[in-house]
């Protein structure tokens, strides 16, 4: 059903129909709608879960790894500073591949202190193990949630996810969604069933302690079982395109790609502004193309590098920065297209919630046409 | 034999971990010296100094890191602590 509805509600809408047995979040800014709203369903009676409240992001995440281990379906959502205090569980959660989806409305990291939109919090985290998906509007936003637990729940995956959103630019905005209904949510999303789990008539451990003599196969385990997602995604994405029609089975989709001379790769909500840039330069003769990545963990290398083929500039915008090095992305695609002689032009735009309009993405083709990238696009010199 | 997803393991999984192999040191304890106060039982940190059935104390080679408290905390100096040899 179609609603009008912000980004966070429709979000927190999705995880309920998703029916999660335990909620663990601490609140902050801009994810803070969405575990109100869950906090409410829970409170009303319309989703029967256990929504344990805790004292920081340390606390959240450790308690969906003990509510995931114990075999529920779990759920978490943080931003920024608050999935840096979940670090060092957020890398226990994959090794001991447990399927907890968390949701992140993309923010800046400090310092200085920002809560407004970038990606730098889940990108900074992207060596986790931890499956990454980015979407581009409120509508993929909430598809994404019965996608992640389809995926992350699948024995041959069993790993968590991040469903990542731009922060205030789609969490805080109001767009048309449409609902899937409960029982569409339950066709879609049979009940988890863990591999194991922790039951006192019958112990285990999980995560245990690995010599040198094993470690190093237990992160090769890991790293199979996430490269191998990609699987998994084609065919939720199919099954999910099969009953509600829209398709989310690709890693990357391509937008005018045909005959397009210069590709911009992104993520997220930006990709909107970029089609409708690219629409307006092909209207002025220009050929210029858009491949969206949507699916940044597992890497799609290999979809990136065939969608690419035919490009004579790739223009790579990162709404992050890996200091001292470059975005990203761009490192990624860089990898991807390793032996091509195709230009790889990188631009750190948007960062702290800069704005990004059609006229900076054609001021940054331009940029590129002339062979200038690998630069902060639209510093203010006058402050430097 | 496959690896346990996510490093799960049942109780008692621990005692393959054989750290006995760390040891430089290793204890030596002498029965005729002992008063069998259990001491070094009661303080080895790695749980590994067994009683017999005479009431003497030795320690689980297989486990002891070699630490040496035992040596140190024994009252009738019954545990003499001698480099290995590999």
């Amino acid at each position: 059903m179609m609603q009008i509805t912000e980004g966070s509600f429709a979000v927190a809408e999705a995880v309920r129909l998703c029916r999660p047995q335990v909620v663990s979040a601490y609140p902050i800014t801009p994810q803070t709608h969405i575990v109100e709203a869950l906090a409410d369903f829970v409170a009303n009676g319309t989703l029967d879960a256990e929504y344990i409240t805790v004292e920081n992001e340390l606390s959240a995440l450790s308690a969906c790894v003990g509510a995931s281990a114990a075999g529920s379906r779990t759920y978490s959502a943080t931003t920024s500073q608050g999935l840096m205090l979940m670090a060092e569980v957020v890398f226990n959660a994959a090794g001991m591949r447990l399927p907890i989806v968390m949701s992140i409305a993309n923010r800046a990291m400090g310092a200085p202190l920002s809560i407004w939109n970038d990606m730098q919090d889940s990108i900074s985290l992207r060596d986790a193990g931890w499956l990454h998906f980015y979407a581009e509007d409120n509508q993929e936003a909430t598809d994404l949630h019965y996608i992640a637990y389809r995926v992350c729940e699948d024995h041959k995956v069993l790993l968590p996810a991040f469903v990542c959103f731009d922060g205030f630019i789609l969490s805080h905005t109001y767009e048309p969604v449409d609902m899937l209904t409960q029982e569409d949510a339950d066709k879609y999303l049979p009940k988890f069933s863990p591999l194991e789990r922790l039951d006192a008539a019958d112990p285990i451990s999980f995560g245990m302690y690995a010599t040198p003599e094993y470690y190093l196969e237990f992160r090769y385990e890991n790293d199979k079982a996430l490269k191998g997602a990609q699987d998994v995604i084609a065919t939720a994405g199919k099954e999910f395109k099969a009953l509600f029609g829209r398709d989310y089975s690709a890693m990357v989709e391509g937008y005018r790609l045909e005959d397009a001379e210069t590709v911009i790769v992104a993520m997220g909500s930006i990709c909107g502004t970029v089609r409708d840039a690219i629409d307006e330069m092909r209207d002025a003769g220009k050929k210029v193309g858009l491949l969206k990545i949507r699916v940044f963990r597992p890497f799609p290398s290999e979809d990136v590098a065939k969608a690419l083929k035919g490009a004579q500039r790739v223009v790579v915008l990162d709404k992050n920065i890996s200091l001292g090095a470059k975005g990203a992305t761009a490192l990624e695609v860089k990898d991807a297209l390793y032996g091509s002689t195709t230009p790889v032009l990188n631009y750190i735009i948007g960062l702290g919630g800069r704005d990004v309009r059609k006229k900076d993405i054609r001021e940054i083709v331009a940029l590129a046409e002339k062979g200038q990238g690998d630069q902060f696009y639209g510093l203010r010199t006058e402050v430097l | 034999m496959a690896l346990a997803v996510g490093c799960r393991a049942r109780p008692g999984k621990s005692r393959d971990n054989k750290t006995g192999s760390w040891r430089v040191f290793k204890p030596v304890f002498d029965h005729e010296k002992c008063s069998k106060c259990g001491m070094c039982q009661t303080l080895c940190p790695e749980g590994c100094v067994h009683e017999d059935t005479e009431g003497f104390f030795d320690p689980d080679y297989a486990y002891c890191k070699g630490c040496g408290i035992c040596a140190a905390e024994c009252p009738k100096d019954a545990i003499a602590m001698k480099q290995e040899e590999k």
